[in-house]
């Protein structure tokens, strides 16, 4: 567990060391805000349309703002999850580093849940920042707070798979662009395999990463999607432990 | 106490190492000879378990690093060829941070990492970043990095690349200092640093050691033979014919004019007994001296040899 910890928090200094964590936070919370503006305005626009003014209630603001917010924050995910973790090995590699990591007394396991974990907490403060948004909903309007909370839970876990994705393509090369390409285009093609059907009725479907997501942003929390995200995440890692332990016996 | 026993390493067809053992014991400074691509670096990679060998068998203290690799590399200081720094972290943070991976813990670690930073000299950039570092404190970090466990096994490869003639001497001074209760391998191009710092010498080419010696043995001479080199003046005379007639003489040869090479068999000091032959012949002695090899000579002998 020492371990763990003392990997973990030489990552988290490493990411505040370099510019890396701060432009990553800034260009998400940047992006999310103007989108958020978007959809509040278009909001506001559709409430002075006078065709919704004879349903006689007020427009939904969980389907109209919170919904694509949530959708547009899990598009910006999977363009800056690739180079949060685009990092974690590539440079252990190229920084020779990685001969002192593997010539001490630690398990190689350790070594990326450590690592995983601190890219996981960079990304979980991404979320807390983007909490900011939805506080002006909830301090100006009335959302339903549950699937708010759901939708939350849903980004972090579409996140912690995301992340066990970038580090596995992390872990195969010493190029930390080739990285970031790879795991992009890995997570993509998760994104668009269940394009044309849902998690229910085809294979493809189900394997979709996005797929196991929609739900959570209605406020349902499906065991299914869960276990999906969760064993997403167990096989990104556990291949990228194949990865590192292979490597060194060729 | 490092044991290699019959390693073998394979990437793919290429064999980069062929079925190598030496034995290091405790307080031996092992030099680790060979030209570039000869198999060193990989060799100290097996020995410090960065990469297993395809086949054979390494011994650290008796700890058998391959059944027990998190044991073994407990006793491992390693300074590998390309530095393993952090370039964003502050030295001391950066020592903090391979003190916590190697276990070093609570008050020891406050004291093993002033002691590294003072021996290796670094105390006045503790707070500096890595990356702004110049070749020399890079250098020396990385050799606190290595010393920061107080490891009994000593692993260096190359350890005074790129340093200055004052920081050589120092580090040199260092190692030496260090060995001890140690075993300590180092690698190197440079054939003086082994002279005058190795115990052991292990030369190794094409990935076969081609020598292993003690550095005592080495510059005495091979198998205890006792040879000569005899410079006198004369002005004609069957020279050679007479010092071969010497029953303790086996070869003379004249290299340059007037200057020999005097072979023996006899294990004895035959100068004094020469010398007079010497002068009761009427020859001006000018010279006399024991025949030792330089490493350089035997360094280039065996590596040629084992070319052809």
């Amino acid at each position: 567990m020492k371990t763990i910890y003392t990997i973990f928090k030489k990552e988290l200094k490493s990411y505040f060391a370099s510019p890396i964590a701060y432009i990553v936070l800034f260009v998400f919370l940047l992006l999310s805000g103007i989108f958020f503006f978007l959809y509040v305005e278009n909001f506001a626009q559709s409430q002075l349309d006078p065709r919704f003014q004879f349903i006689g209630e007020a427009l939904n603001l969980n389907q109209h703002i919170i919904e694509p917010y949530f959708g547009t924050i899990s598009v910006i995910m999977l363009l800056i999850i690739p180079i949060i973790t685009m990092r974690l090995i590539a440079e252990e590699r190229k920084s020779f580093t990685a001969e002192l990591l593997f010539t001490s007394p630690i398990r190689v396991s350790y070594i990326l849940i450590g690592k995983y974990i601190a890219s996981l907490f960079l990304f979980f403060i991404m979320l807390v920042l983007s909490v900011g948004f939805v506080l002006v909903t909830v301090l100006y309007g009335n959302p339903d707070i549950g699937p708010l909370l759901s939708g939350y839970l849903g980004l972090f876990l579409l996140g912690a798979s995301s992340i066990a994705v970038g580090i596995f393509a992390s872990s195969l090369t010493e190029n930390q662009i080739v990285a970031a390409i790879v795991s992009f285009g890995i997570l993509l093609v998760f994104w668009i395999v269940g394009a044309t059907s849902d998690a229910e009725n085809s294979i493809l479907g189900y394997l979709s990463i996005i797929n196991h997501y929609e739900d959570f942003t209605k406020g349902i929390i499906d065991i299914k999607d869960v276990v999906y995200y969760l064993s997403f995440t167990f096989f990104g890692l556990f291949l990228s432990y194949i990865m590192l332990d292979s490597e060194r016996w060729k | 106490m490092i044991r290699v026993k019959n390693v073998t390493k394979r990437y793919g067809n290429i064999v980069a190492i062929d079925d190598i053992s030496f034995q290091v014991d405790k307080g031996d400074i092992l030099g680790f000879l060979g030209p570039n691509g000869a198999g060193k670096t990989t060799t100290m990679r097996i020995i410090t378990g960065y990469m297993p060998p395809t086949d054979g068998e390494v011994y650290l203290d008796d700890c058998d690093l391959m059944e027990n690799p998190l044991e073994a590399k407990k006793q491992i200081g390693y300074l590998p060829e390309n530095l393993p720094l952090y370039t964003d972290l502050t030295v001391e943070s950066y020592l903090d941070f391979v003190a916590d991976i190697k276990n070093v813990s609570g008050r020891d670690k406050k004291n093993r990492k002033e002691s590294v930073m003072e021996r290796c000299g670094i105390l006045d950039v503790r707070n500096r970043i890595i990356g702004h570092l110049s070749k020399g404190y890079r250098q020396r970090v990385g050799i606190a990095q290595a010393l920061i466990n107080d490891p009994t096994i000593l692993v260096l490869d190359e350890p005074t690349i790129g340093l200055d003639p004052k920081q050589i001497t120092e580090i040199r001074e260092l190692i030496k200092s260090l060995a001890g209760d140690r075993t300590v391998i180092l690698s190197t191009h440079m054939l003086q640093e082994v002279n005058m710092i190795c115990t052991r010498v292990v030369i190794i080419n094409k990935g076969r050691i081609v020598l292993e010696e003690s550095l005592d043995n080495l510059t005495r001479g091979f198998q205890g033979s006792n040879n000569l080199i005899l410079k006198i003046r004369y002005k004609d005379g069957q020279v050679k014919e007479a010092l071969m007639s010497l029953p303790y003489v086996s070869e003379a040869s004249e290299q340059t004019l007037g200057e020999f090479v005097i072979r023996s068999q006899e294990n004895r000091d035959i100068r004094e007994e020469l010398s007079r032959f010497v002068i009761e012949n009427g020859w001006g002695l000018l010279e006399i001296r024991p025949l030792t090899q330089n490493l350089e000579d035997i360094f280039l002998r065996v590596i040629t040899k084992e070319g052809e």
